[in-house]
């Protein structure tokens, strides 16, 4: 047996659809998992819990959350959700981003490579052979996939709670224009893809995290952990100077899509900041996994 | 190196905390051999297999795996190769075939329309067929060593790098899994077997080679090995006393003695056991049986090591 004759499989191409199919894997892998499934069902709760508080507040005609609520005691959009069901979605968003959403992300990506590691399933995917990188960008895209479905859970859970307590129509945007119903329901759904594309910088470092323990919970925790330190950061005014460059810093630039028109500045700041920690801890990640001695 | 499936030269990994784990090793593999890992525990054998399979980087060394450097040729080398490492690691939630498929889905170049059948006749070579639909966490440990020799050969593999591969498993099962060794070995797969059974090592493997405190303490043919394990003498004879007396006259050491029976260290030099029977009818003893047993891999790897088999370093 001659030691010369190792090549390198298939046709062009096949290298592409290979990695489809690992993606198609991984999908399956969180998505069919239970905890995955509870994460998702208990964000599906909040639009309901936050929908049904309002109904049961506003049943006397009042407006949500009594007289103060026009000066912003509850989460943005609050105010509106008796007039419009579409803004439950709004309301809802803006209450998981800060914290809830981004836990469930954190929880996934921090998951991701450590999970695998502790499980021991890490070592037999190298030698399959996954390739390191290729791994990486998998497991970046599968925690992408989440958070679409996270956001989503959340918006299309708002919409549904939304249509069924409170009245459809014409809604009122921040500028004081009306937009037709339809028109609202695009902007939803602009909001919950700016919603989802806000936590790609979050999943990136929760993914990094991810690479430095061989213990999913230990990576967890500390993805979860950065969140909290970070949140808390934001709300410190004596550091203001530090604030644009934390990830969350233009997380609620998505209530900028309910103008009219469109301001636009805050949320492409949003994308660049998002794509800045992307490749930042991506590349991190990269360099921490790649020449690591995989010894779990 | 065109006939080494596995050839290290000075392969040494030094951990970060200053534990020297393997201690220039020199490993040569032959093709198409089954070929005998062993060490007690702590030897560094998994850290060798860690480092031909590239999971970890040599502090310093070379490791070449079919004739390619590790772990920079991993891409190419892996898919030939096919591994079971420290034991078997199932996704618990997903069911047997569930866990093939994605280790399948994960080497680039395994063929996705052929994949099923794979993963089928791979679960049916090692007698999961039945239980493929059950969640791997309802699997015994047995079922998931087998499960584990399933990814192993979802592939036609060229090399097979089997860590323990019969842990966990009843005697019938051990049987089982080494007839389908045996098998491979026969269809030209080279077999990589790290065992700490000795008895496997000489029912199953051609070569074997034995590591101790992350040093090669020797390696080659395993019948050139059990050779070098000097064989003892063994008188029974209802006279056990007087056989002692005079087998030790002739320089027969280490004399035992239990009930009627004497075994000893056969004198040094070539000397003719027969001799030893004609002195011992001379001297009035009598003698049911006299024979020479011959040496066991146990008994080299004990005068090799100078230690028994599962004293950890």
């Amino acid at each position: 047996m001659s030691q010369g004759d190792i090549t390198f499989a298939g046709p062009p191409g096949a290298r592409a659809a290979a990695t489809l199919g690992l993606l198609r894997s991984e999908l399956g892998l969180t998505f069919r998992r239970l905890r995955t499934l509870v994460l998702l069902g208990v964000l599906a709760a909040v639009p309901v819990l936050i929908g049904v508080v309002v109904r049961i507040e506003t049943g006397d005609g009042s407006p949500a959350g009594g007289p103060g609520a026009a000066g912003g005691g509850g989460p943005a959009f609050m105010a509106q959700i008796s007039n419009n069901g579409l803004f439950l979605v709004f309301t809802a968003l803006a209450a998981t981003l800060p914290f809830f959403l981004p836990l469930t992300v954190g929880v996934v990506a921090g998951d991701a490579v450590a999970g695998e590691a502790s499980a021991g399933t890490l070592r037999y995917l190298l030698v399959a052979p996954v390739g390191r990188t290729r791994l990486l960008l998998v497991k970046y895209a599968s925690t992408l996939a989440f958070c679409l479905a996270a956001t989503l859970t959340v918006a299309v859970s708002g919409l549904v709670t939304g249509a069924l307590l409170f009245p459809a129509g014409e809604l009122t945007t921040i500028s004081g224009t009306t937009i037709e119903y339809s028109e609202g329901l695009w902007r939803a759904l602009l909001i919950a893809l700016a919603v989802a594309a806000s936590l790609a910088g979050f999943a990136a470092l929760g993914l990094f995290v991810s690479t430095l323990t061989n213990s999913g919970i230990a990576a967890m925790a500390g993805a979860v952990g950065l969140l909290v330190t970070v949140q808390i950061l934001n709300t410190i005014p004596q550091l203001d100077a530090v604030h644009p460059y934390l990830f969350s810093y233009h997380w609620l630039s998505f209530a900028d899509l309910m103008r009219e028109p469109v301001l636009w500045d805050n949320l492409y700041a949003n994308l660049r900041l998002q794509g800045f920690y992307a490749l930042l801890f991506g590349s991190a990640a990269w360099a921490r996994f790649a020449g690591r001695d995989i010894s779990a | 190196m065109d006939d080494a499936a596995v050839e290290t030269r000075g392969l040494t990994k030094r951990f970060r905390g200053g534990q020297l784990a393997v201690d220039h090793l020199d490993l040569a593999v032959p093709a198409g051999a089954v070929f005998g890992f062993l060490g007690p525990n702590g030897s560094g054998k998994t850290t060798t297999i860690r480092m031909l399979m590239g999971l970890i980087e040599p502090t310093s060394g070379t490791a070449h795996v079919l004739g390619r450097r590790m772990p920079r040729a991993a891409r190419t080398v892996l898919p030939h190769v096919g591994a079971l490492i420290e034991g078997p690691a199932p996704y618990g939630f997903r069911t047997g075939r569930d866990n093939l498929l994605r280790y399948d889905a994960a080497d680039p170049t395994a063929d996705p329309r052929t994949r099923a059948a794979r993963v089928d006749a791979a679960l049916e070579r090692v007698g999961l067929g039945a239980a493929a639909g059950k969640k791997a966490k309802a699997y015994s440990l047995g079922m998931k060593q087998r499960l584990g020799l399933a990814a192993a050969l979802l592939r036609p593999r060229r090399l097979l790098v089997l860590d323990e591969p019969t842990n966990g498993l009843d005697p019938q099962g051990m049987r089982e899994i080494r007839a389908l060794i045996r098998e491979l070995a026969q269809d030209g797969s080279t077999v990589f077997l790290s065992s700490h059974l000795l008895d496997e090592i000489e029912q199953v493997c051609t070569h074997a080679a034995v590591m101790a405190r992350g040093r090669l303490v020797v390696q080659g043919p395993v019948a050139e090995l059990a050779a070098r394990a000097q064989g003892r003498i063994a008188v029974t004879t209802p006279d056990p006393g007087d056989a002692a007396r005079v087998l030790k006259e002739y320089g027969v050491t280490d004399l035992t003695v239990a009930e009627d029976r004497v075994t000893g260290e056969p004198p040094p030099g070539d000397r003719d056991p027969a001799e030893l029977t004609a002195a011992l009818v001379h001297a009035g003893v009598r003698v049911r049986a006299f024979g020479l047993e011959r040496g066991t891999l146990e008994d080299a790897f004990v005068a090799l090591t100078g230690e028994g088999f599962d004293v950890t370093g």
